[in-house]
């Protein structure tokens, strides 16, 4: 025993974490015993099986690798970058299954609807979808390759031993309770902030270690400059950890419970929501991804971002405007009409970073345009920052006051949301994985570049498929919301407004079929890389080729 | 301070602020001497090779 906990051979980082896993191990089983209601207690049980199995997994690795030296310095972190891989992919396609799902029940309700399984409600469903999408597959893809961005470009291995993977698993944990939380009803009502006090506490811990990571790594670089990427990881992790914080500020009804009350009421609370979810969008779904676009683009085609000083007003002046843009979901509230004009006012200014950063993503393959034909996972890097500035363009558009009048509460706003998050986010997200996944598991190339052309024309056509129908029902919607006759009275009730978008709900639900089979076809060919195999044309023809044969 | 005078103060002095920290921004990314820096971060994620390497950082 005393040589097994000597000295040398014992990990300060391995024994913090387990620590802190003994700590929440104690409160999980405390609350299981005392729960006060069946929720909290099922809760506490997947609190209390995940530590288990978290120190379990720590004494084994601890007693296995005594021999080896531990996180050897002279190495980069590799491991959790393929971790993390894995459970992008995964959450992913859960996530894309479960929008399916949800558009289906849209579409067909008499197929799709079982009142007596109440999870499968599509109350419960919807924010399953939008957190397994958004905090799932988003965050995932965000901490593996901020994970592997900060490494590459500090040229240091990632600091913290043990507490990068105490992110990464910890992280897992919190999307595992909320989806939980979501099914058996447990939600504390606020879009896109739904898990309630204990996850939102267990969140914080985990974001917390990784601010703590990601700055230790920034400050042991070996670089004197930090590279813009970083500018905008740091960005992400820091204004979501502020705004997490403040919008989750609740009182629990009881410390063994479910419940709780937000700390804010009415127009306050409303307003605070908003500048929360609206940097949700601006600091987790556009700086953080930027990230991506301003390492993977440049890296893939070996060339340098178009403009470095771009980049740079791209950062500041998208940080300074994002911040006030939130009052523009609160047109025609209680919210006061200067806030709600000063929300509409900066997001309009918002065009202008946005587009010169979509310039700068784009203009970075000048000399290269050859690229978008010879490698389709360029082409999907680039298409997702084109998207990237349609999406752009067209909040700012929503975000005016008359436009808002029509656009808001209708299909408009899904459309818009998803030609953001599934051309913008999906594809720059597949163009970090295809390079990624080749990258860490040393592959020449791909498995298939074949089966990578599939992905982006289907997904394409799907994308292409949401965002027009999306478009024609919520115009067709808005406007028969408005529409009076002659007396005076509204010309439609509310149900024909909804089966009006009947054929528009069918075409969406194709499209996201469609995403998601380009989602599976990737998940394959990502696989097949990770292997190594090589496709079996290519077998053939290496065989079938004789070698040439030196001249005598 | 009532309502009012915070929000007069948020809209015209809260102006000024980001107007003048925008500024602040733009003169450090267009400083001509900050030009070779700029140059050589640029460069940060092409030069770095892995090659497959036992010890990249050996």
């Amino acid at each position: 025993m005393a040589a097994a906990f000597s000295r040398e051979r014992i990990d300060v980082s391995t024994f913090a974490v387990g620590f802190l896993i003994l700590v929440v191990l104690i409160l999980s089983f405390s609350g299981a015993a005392n729960a006060a209601d069946p929720a909290f207690r099922a809760h506490a049980f997947i609190f209390l099986i995940a530590s288990a199995i978290g120190l379990a997994g720590l004494l084994g690795w601890h007693e296995l690798s005594d021999r080896q030296p531990r996180f050897d310095k002279t190495f980069y972190e590799e491991g959790i970058v393929k971790a993390g891989i894995v459970a992008t992919m995964f959450w992913g396609i859960a996530g894309f299954l479960v929008g399916l799902i949800i558009a289906l029940q849209l579409t067909f309700p008499n197929l799709f609807y079982f009142p007596e399984i109440g999870w499968t409600n599509f109350g419960r469903l919807r924010p399953l979808h939008t957190s397994a999408v958004i905090f799932a597959f988003g965050g995932n893809a965000l901490i593996a390759t901020s994970f592997y961005v900060v490494q590459r470009t500090c040229r240091t291995r990632l600091v913290g031993g043990m507490w990068p993977w105490f992110v990464f698993w910890g992280y897992q944990l919190f999307i595992v309770i909320a989806a939980t939380g979501y099914l058996m009803g447990v939600t504390q009502s606020k879009e896109y902030a739904e898990p309630e006090w204990y996850a939102d506490i267990w969140l914080t811990i985990v974001w917390v270690a990784y601010l703590a990571v990601f700055v230790a790594t920034i400050l042991r670089r070996k670089e004197p400059h930090i590279y813009v990427a970083n500018w905008f990881y740091l960005a992400f992790i820091v204004t979501i950890a502020l705004l997490h914080l403040v919008n989750s500020l609740s009182i629990p009804i009881s410390l063994a419970g479910s419940r709780s009350v937000s700390v804010f009421s009415g127009v306050q609370s409303a307003l605070i929501q908003w500048w929360y979810g609206h940097n949700a969008v601006g600091f987790f779904l556009t700086a953080g991804f930027l990230a991506i676009m301003y390492y993977f683009i440049p890296k893939r085609i070996e060339r340098p971002v178009w403009s470095y000083r771009l980049s740079i007003v791209h950062f500041w002046s998208l940080i300074f405007i994002y911040i006030w843009a939130g009052p523009h979901h609160l047109h025609y509230t209680a919210l006061p009409q200067w806030a709600q004009t000063l929300g509409m006012t900066f997001s309009i200014m918002l065009w202008m970073p946005s587009w010169g950063g979509m310039i700068n993503g784009l203009m970075t393959l000048s000399g290269a345009w050859d690229k978008l034909r010879t490698d389709p996972v360029v082409r999907m890097l680039v298409v997702s920052v084109a998207f990237y500035g349609m999406a752009t363009f067209e909040g700012p558009v929503m975000s005016v006051r008359e436009v808002n009048a029509l656009s808001h509460y209708t299909d408009w706003g899904i459309g818009h949301v998803h030609s953001g998050a599934l051309g913008w986010v999906g594809f720059v997200t597949f163009g970090a994985l295809y390079c990624l996944t080749q990258w860490v598991w040393k592959r020449d190339r791909l498995y298939s570049n074949a089966l990578v052309e599939w992905h982006f024309w289907i997904a394409t056509i799907g994308i292409v498929l949401y965002i027009t129908s999306m478009w024609v029902s919520g115009i067709m919607e808005g406007l028969m919301w408005r529409a009076y006759n002659q007396f005076g009275f509204l010309e439609y009730s509310f149900i024909e407004t909804v089966s009006a978008k009947h054929i528009s709900y069918i075409i969406r639900a194709l499209g996201g079929g469609l995403y998601l089979t380009g989602a599976l076809i990737m998940a394959y060919n990502l696989v097949r890389t990770a292997r190594g195999d090589v496709p079996a044309d290519e077998r053939r023809r290496s065989s079938a080729t004789p070698a040439i044969q030196p001249a005598e | 301070m009532t309502y009012e005078d915070w929000s007069s103060f948020a809209q015209t002095w809260g102006t000024l602020y980001f107007t003048a920290i925008f500024f602040c921004a733009l003169a450090y990314a267009l400083w001509p001497r900050n030009g070779k820096g700029f140059r050589r971060a640029a460069q940060l994620p092409i030069t770095e090779k892995d090659n497959g390497d036992d010890r990249p950082l050996a």
